[in-house]
């Protein structure tokens, strides 16, 4: 967000004075003045050197032998450039000649409406006086998402870049030499067999149509037209908040462009560019359902998605919402509130979580209403309020630009985050020191400085050592702590017990390495700490956050730029959903719903009598439903019977429920226990903001219409509560914005306009001019006393661990192609294709010691279950671990996990529990 | 592999049950560390290691490239592109048929195929069955020896298919060392003590730069950039500085530098540090072309001898090895090799002396240009200039004597024939000669009395060079000669930039037809003259337009 500064210097441009500042180059300049010089090698975007390989843009310099690329030439005091002379004209002309010569015929071209073509007709040129090479590529359509056809390559390495400077994938490469050099994907090997993760970057860069969007063409490879309208928007997946360009034809979204966004810089991955298909799938819900009354509900139960008419039936809106509402308003007549629950979802808007908070807490009148940050960040954000009274990230991701050591630990960016890992990767090619702490080996290993492979659930371990190195070597910032903190001697008495030397046993990382790490961090000028649910999905997950911000306070590494703390999001409106209050024990903005003023303010907001306890958490509410305490629910946009820890259970309880109404896009998994179930609008079919892990409050625009009878989420939330005698006369997503702004101040100087206008703002914001403030807490933190609470910790081992009847540690998260519970990715068709089917991850020694060849079917058991799936090798699972994502329903994790919770954050430890494995015997596969 | 392996190949391609992409084989990596041993994992040995895998099982197998690369910790294809850049690599992918354990590699450049390389060729590849691989190659620095084949790694000079035949079956593979002078004997006859006068502080930088800059020295590797001013740039650039000594000599006919090393390894080390103690570096790189095995290893010898000695003042010598590709005799794409990256040329600015070898400022001088320094040092600048600013022709063709002659600058062509080479082969009557390889244009007997040197020839639009001078009769055609020469450059582009890459490509297609489109050819070499990255992309053009220069008739 820095402007060029410096010097500024004046030379001549086509006989004309013009000043350059320092850092621009001749063409940057020419193109401020309104000459856009020819280029295809050159992308003037983030992130993006010019290469000046292609030499469309040489200009002539005064004094000079030869020509100059104008895009990569900066100009000096006095230069004299000419752009419009015979000789470069000529030049730039000869250049696309050249390559005119190899190109396929512009009638048969993968993209004539490239940025090639677009500078041939530039150049009045048709046709190519050169013969054409004699050797012409074949296309490579190995992958489902992209399109390669090399024989409109032009050799530019724009790919190259994107690839291995931008993304930092390192897939893309140039092989050969001469004429014969040819891009490759790692050893020239198919697209679709190489290590590619589809980010789209390459093809999102390609300036001739040699790398494209598969939709894009057809199977002759010939375009299939231009899309006829664009829409501005953001992804629907994770907590980075990807702002995106759809484009759409025909009402449908044929592809996805990265935008310029603060967080994403044009970058987007393989979910965000090529998963958008599900809005568009046969599975959508586009009529209202209504339990047939033959179809009872029971633990086991599973209803085709695609067919969910043999135990439903379709209903118009008004039979359907009044269902809805009477079974609700029936239990709450005769049970009283604390029978009521409602989940939200970070999934949805702002707005929408602020309505299913309020319809909860209004209509329902308790406190029980909660969503899935609950499974994600619920430890971080509690560790977070308790010391320094703020859930948010200190810093954004982005800020780690300017850090010289980076920490991550528990979390893999590049698949739960992949576009802010590309960040990372930046820093780290910059020269910054990335420290990796994880039990599971990953991508981004690969660019650490060390990768710290400590022993599962023992983090706690290894940061008390890394504090205690830090106290012991008199390494932390004293005066930071004096100024900034309180409890630090408390902290410093405790952390006696922790010297590395005996915690290396523990944690299983040596010594002398926790010193090193621990010094590194300590003594950088700027040092960020990026964490994910590794840490906070353990049962001692608050412990391990609360060691987070002891290491960064003790250190004075926040509050400036390059420092931080960053609890990377899941969703994305994982930050917006709890600042709209979607947690049981506050109200919107972080406000307890036990202290006085607040509920005695929303009592006079909403004009009802409020629950003046906390309400319970996603895991309590389940066991209450099976202690007959809970009997009636509204669900919008989850999926606890996939999501939730030991699913079995959480399914036995979804089914006891007397009256359970859910609204979604898909029949999920949860629908199976529904009564009534309201098809929704799917991410690219509605308008609101959308808040994500840097806390950017964004806005994500309507892009296609809703399928069939579905319906926008405000509107279904607003047709209950008035059924329940609410009387909300909300006309859109607008108006609900206007009244969070009244009570959440984090919206301060945030107006819906501004958002329209410039898509996003970063909060706190300070004034209704500024785009926010991205790094907070360089003067203090939010806390009464103005100061950051240090908090002790103790080794709590996993509640779970591995002995004789269950030796594997297993644990459980994403990939990269799949979000959440799978309910979009799995029905997006590209993505579906890139990870088909459940798989459990081993390490290829383990499988040596259990005779297990890759693709073997095997049963996992816990004590909670069993599934079966078949093993994929991966040397990034330790020995004696396994992986097992939980996006796939047919061989559903959560089956096995423990939901044993942290007492703080009351999460369940997902991270971790003992496992056995064997051989699926086959006469059992049968049965 | 399992059969559900087999079945389940997604259809995107790829089995589920792996990680994307190629999986590391145990073995290979096992190979791969044993090769490697206790050295640096360090990316810019990447080129050294993969000679290693190459030369320890052939060629480079995929399995073993992607060893290689997570030894190192690279992406496979930073491994791939950079093995597949260079000629002596032989990539063999999972599938592919692993090239014979011998290669002979015939040179096929310019004064080799003149004297016979393609019938060679031709016989050597019906004689010596399916188990030897014959294969053309560039320029590999014998041409007063022409023609030349390599069996492996051993030179045959005059070859003929017998002496070839009789080396591969004899398993004579490697080259016998050179008669070099040896450290001893060199210290003898006073080497090393001008350096060592230096590091002691007897003589101090300013005036050694002084004599540089007064004895008009000019760099020897073709530019003729003056020395002393080259140092001159090093003054101010910030520390630590580096040297890099260019002994990729692959210009075609040139073949001095080997000369240097294989008479007086030492001048050129001396020289080498020399020119490091005069810029303040800290260590010097030098990058000496594969096709000189024989240099190699007595550069290693030797190197490890001084360093023995303790003669370096503490300047660290590292040598390299190329690995068979002409763009990296280009300073900046042999910065790049150095770097164990492609040879891909760099942009300018920034220049070597202000961000070369890992960004740091280099200074690179040639081997020849170093070889000078000891003698110009001790003597005078004066001496010097009355010896007439000597140095080394590479002087081949159709000459009774071809070889390297050491002559004063400006020395004609006709001189080098009659005065140092006994003149023209017998039957042969002076048509035609290149006065710098391939690069440096065709002039016509009728221009044989123009001085040698740099600037003299601009006036002809042709240069010097590396003074390598090849000398054509009646018998050969210019034609011939020019097609030749394009398609070694076509060969050699490293590819980067539109206007060599393609231009090359295209200029051989316009050469090959009956008759040549002067016109277009004529606008084809402006662009690659005007809008090339690097030298070889801008001289490229050279030879043709000599031919439609001088030699109108024999190529419309």
């Amino acid at each position: 967000m820095t402007e060029a500064t410096g010097e500024t210097i004046t030379f001549t441009l086509d006989g004309q004075q013009v000043a350059a500042k320092a850092g621009e180059t001749i063409w940057d300049v020419a193109r401020r003045q309104g000459n856009t010089i020819p280029h295809l090698c050159h992308r003037p975007k983030p992130g993006y050197r010019p290469d000046a390989n292609c030499r469309a843009c040489m200009v002539e310099i005064k004094g000079e032998r030869v020509l100059a690329p104008s895009c990569r030439r900066q100009p000096t005091a006095g230069m004299e450039v000419t752009t419009n002379n015979e000789r470069a004209t000529k030049a730039r002309r000869m250049v696309l000649e050249l390559l005119m010569a190899d190109q396929p015929e512009r009638i048969k071209a993968h993209d004539p409406d490239s940025l090639f073509w677009h500078w041939a007709d530039k150049a009045d040129l048709k046709d190519s006086r050169f013969q054409a090479r004699d050797h012409m590529p074949s296309p490579d359509r190995s992958h489902a998402a992209m399109a390669v056809n090399l024989d409109a390559c032009i050799q530019c390495n724009l790919c190259v870049r994107a690839c291995r400077e931008v993304q930092v994938n390192d897939v893309i490469g140039m092989a050969g030499r001469g004429h014969h050099s040819q891009i490759v994907f790692d050893m020239g090997d198919p697209m679709g067999q190489s290590t590619c993760v589809a980010c789209g970057e390459c093809v999102q860069a390609c300036p001739t149509g040699a790398l494209m969007p598969a939709t894009m063409v057809d199977e002759k490879q010939v375009y299939k037209g231009k899309a006829d309208r664009q829409v501005d928007s953001l992804c629907p997946y994770c907590g980075v908040g990807c702002q995106v360009t759809f484009h759409v034809k025909d009402d449908k979204i044929v592809y996805v462009d990265g935008k310029e966004g603060y967080s994403n810089q044009n970058r987007l991955c393989v979910k965000g560019r090529f998963g958008f298909d599900y809005v568009d799938h046969p599975h959508r819900l586009t009529k209202p359902l209504i339990r047939k009354p033959d179809a009872p509900k029971f633990r086991d139960l599973e209803i085709n998605p695609s067919n969910p008419l043999t135990h439903f039936r379709e209903a118009t809106w008004e039979e359907a919402l009044d269902l809805a509402a009477s079974g609700l308003k029936k239990v709450l007549d005769r049970d009283g509130p604390s029978a009521m629950a409602g989940f939200g979802s970070a999934k949805g808007s702002n707005e929408e979580a602020f309505l299913v908070q309020k319809l909860v807490r209004q209509g329902f009148r308790t406190n029980n209403v909660d969503h899935c940050t609950r499974l994600c960040h619920a430890s971080s954000v509690a560790a977070l309020m308790e010391g320094i009274n703020s859930g948010a990230v200190t810093a954004t991701f982005n800020d780690a630009k300017d850090s010289d050591v980076i920490i991550v630990i528990g979390a893999r960016p590049t698949q739960n985050h992949p576009v802010a890992a590309t960040f990372l990767k930046n820093a780290a090619k910059r020269g910054a020191k990335l420290y990796i702490m994880d039990p599971r080996k990953q991508d981004l290993s690969r660019h650490a400085t060390r990768h710290l492979q400590f022993k599962g659930g023992q983090d706690v371990a290894l940061l008390n050592a890394m504090i205690y190195t830090i106290i012991e070597e008199g390494l932390t910032d004293v005066q930071y702590i004096q100024a900034n903190t309180e409890g630090f001697d408390a902290v410093k008495e405790n952390i006696k017990q922790f010297p590395p030397e005996k915690m290396e046993a523990v944690c299983g990382i040596k010594a002398e390495v926790i010193r090193e790490v621990a010094r590194e961090y300590a003594n950088a000028e700027k040092a960020i700490i990026f964490w994910g649910m590794g840490i906070s999905q353990h049962v001692h997950g608050t412990d391990n956050a609360r060691c987070l911000i002891t290491l960064s306070m003790i250190t004075g590494h926040v509050g400036r730029p390059g420092t931080g703390l960053h609890p990377l999001r899941g969703q994305n409106n994982v930050q917006g959903a709890s600042d709209a209050g979607l947690i049981p024990m506050v109200y919107p903005d972080y406000k307890s719903v036990e202290a006085e003023e607040m509920y005695k303010l929303y009592e006079d907001l909403w004009g009802v009598e409020l629950d003046k306890k906390r309400g319970l958490t996603v895991v309590e509410i389940i066991h209450a439903i099976l202690d007959g305490e809970v009997k009636a629910m509204y669900i919008m946009g989850e999926n606890p019977a996939m999501s939730d820890p030991d699913t079995q259970h959480a399914r036995e309880a979804l089914a006891k429920l007397e009256h359970l109404v859910v609204q979604d896009i898909f029949f999920t998994e949860t629908c199976n226990f529904a009564d009534v179930i309201l098809p929704a609008s799917a991410f690219p079919e509605k308008s609101g903001t959308f808040s994500n892990t840097n806390r950017q409050v964004q806005m994500a625009r309507e892009v296609v219409p809703m399928p069939g009878d579905a319906r926008q989420d405000w509107w279904i939330i607003q047709e209950i509560a008035n059924r329940l005698g609410l009387n909300w006369t909300y006309t859109g997503p607008m108006d609900v914005f206007n009244e969070m702004k009244k009570t959440i101040r984090s919206l301060d100087n945030i107006t819906w306009e501004r958002l329209e206008k410039e898509d996003s703002i970063i909060y706190p914001c300070k004034s209704p001019d500024s785009k926010g403030e991205n790094i907070i807490f360089g003067d203090g933190f939010p806390t009464k006393s103005g100061r950051a609470r240090l908090v002790p910790t103790q080794l709590v081992p996993p509640d779970e661990l591995p002995d004789a009847e269950f030796p594997l540690v297993l644990t459980t998260g994403r990939v990269l192609e799949h979000w959440h519970t799978g309910a979009m990715t799995r029905r997006a068709d590209i993505l579906n294709l890139l990870e088909p089917e459940p798989v459990v991850s081993v390490n290829p020694y383990t499988m040596g010691e259990m005779g297990l060849a890759p693709g073997d079917r095997v049963k996992v058991t816990t004590r909670r279950g069993a599934i079966e799936l078949r093993v994929r090798a991966d040397r990034d699972v330790a020995d004696g671990m396994i992986f097992i994502p939980f996006c796939y329903h047919e061989a559903a994790a959560n089956v096995l996990t423990n939901p044993q919770l942290d007492p703080f954050g009351k999460i369940p430890e997902f991270k971790f529990c003992a496992a056995r494995m064997e051989k699926a015997d086959v006469a059992a596969a049968a049965e | 592999m399992s059969t559900a392996t087999a079945e389940k190949r997604g259809r995107n391609g790829r089995s589920p049950y792996f990680g994307k992409g190629r999986q590391l084989l145990d073995q290979a990596m096992a190979d791969v560390q044993a090769l490697l041993g206790d050295k640096p994992r360090r990316r810019e040995y990447l080129i050294e290691y993969l000679h290693l895998v190459q030369d320890a099982h052939g060629h480079l197998s995929a399995a073993h490239m992607n060893a290689l690369a997570a030894e190192l910790r690279l992406a496979q294809t930073e491994v791939y592109e950079v093995a597949t850049f260079y000629h002596h690599f032989d990539v063999v992918k999972e599938g592919a048929e692993a090239p014979p354990a011998l290669t002979v590699r015939v040179c096929d450049s310019i004064t080799c195929e003149m004297k016979g390389a393609g019938a060679l060729t031709a016989k050597l590849k019906s004689i010596l069955g399916p188990d030897v691989r014959v294969i053309p190659a560039p320029c590999v620095g014998a041409c007063d020896k022409a023609p030349v084949a390599v069996v492996k790694q051993r030179q045959i000079f005059h070859a003929d298919a017998d002496a070839v035949k009789a080396a591969v079956d004899g398993a004579k593979v490697t080259m016998d060392l050179p008669a070099y002078k040896s450290l001893d004997a060199y210290r003898a006859e006073g080497g090393y003590k001008v350096l060592g006068d230096c590091l002691a502080g007897t003589r101090d930088r300013d005036t050694v730069i002084g004599i540089i800059k007064e004895s008009g020295l000019r760099g020897l590797g073709g530019a003729g950039f003056p020395t002393a001013t080259k140092w001159g740039f090093m003054k101010n650039a910030p520390k630590p500085r580096l040297v890099a000594i260019n002994a990729d000599e692959g210009e075609p006919g040139t073949f001095k530098d080997r000369h240097c090393f294989e008479t007086e390894p030492h001048r050129v080390i001396e020289g080498a540090l020399l020119a490091a103690w005069s810029i303040e570096a800290e260590a010097v790189y030098i990058y000496l072309r594969d096709e000189y095995p024989a240099c190699r290893e007595v550069m290693l010898a030797e190197i490890a001898a001084v360093e023995k000695a303790g003669l370096t003042g503490g300047i660290k010598l590292h040598l390299r090895r190329g690995a068979g590709a002409y763009i990296c005799g280009e300073e900046s794409g042999m910065l790049e090799s150095i770097e164990g990256k492609r040879g891909l040329p760099r942009n300018r600015p920034p220049f070597p002396a202000q961000a070369g070898l890992w960004g740091r400022p280099t200074l690179i001088n040639n081997v020849e240009t170093v070889y000078w320094l000891p003698k110009i040092i001790a003597n005078g600048a004066q001496w010097y200039q009355d010896q007439g600013r000597p140095h080394f022709f590479s002087v081949s063709g159709r000459v009774k004597n071809p070889g390297v002659k050491l002559a004063p600058a400006g020395t004609t062509a006709r001189q080098l024939i009659d005065d140092y080479c006994g003149g023209m082969e017998d039957g042969h009557t002076f048509k035609a000669y290149l006065p710098g390889g391939a690069s440096g244009g065709i002039l016509p007997a009728s221009l044989a009395d123009e001085p040698l040197d740099f600037g003299t020839l601009d006036k002809h639009g042709c240069f010097i060079g590396s003074s390598a001078v090849v000398i054509f009769s009646e018998q050969d055609d210019v034609k011939a000669i020019c097609k030749n020469l394009i398609r070694f450059f076509e060969d050699e582009s490293c590819g980067q930039c539109t206007p060599c890459r393609v231009g090359c490509e295209k200029m051989l297609k316009l050469i090959d037809k009956p008759s040549w489109d002067a016109d277009l050819i004529g606008e084809l070499s402006q662009a690659m003259r005007d809008a090339s990255i690097c030298g070889l992309g801008q001289a490229a053009p050279n030879p043709v337009l000599s031919a439609l220069r001088f030699f109108g008739e024999d190529v419309r």
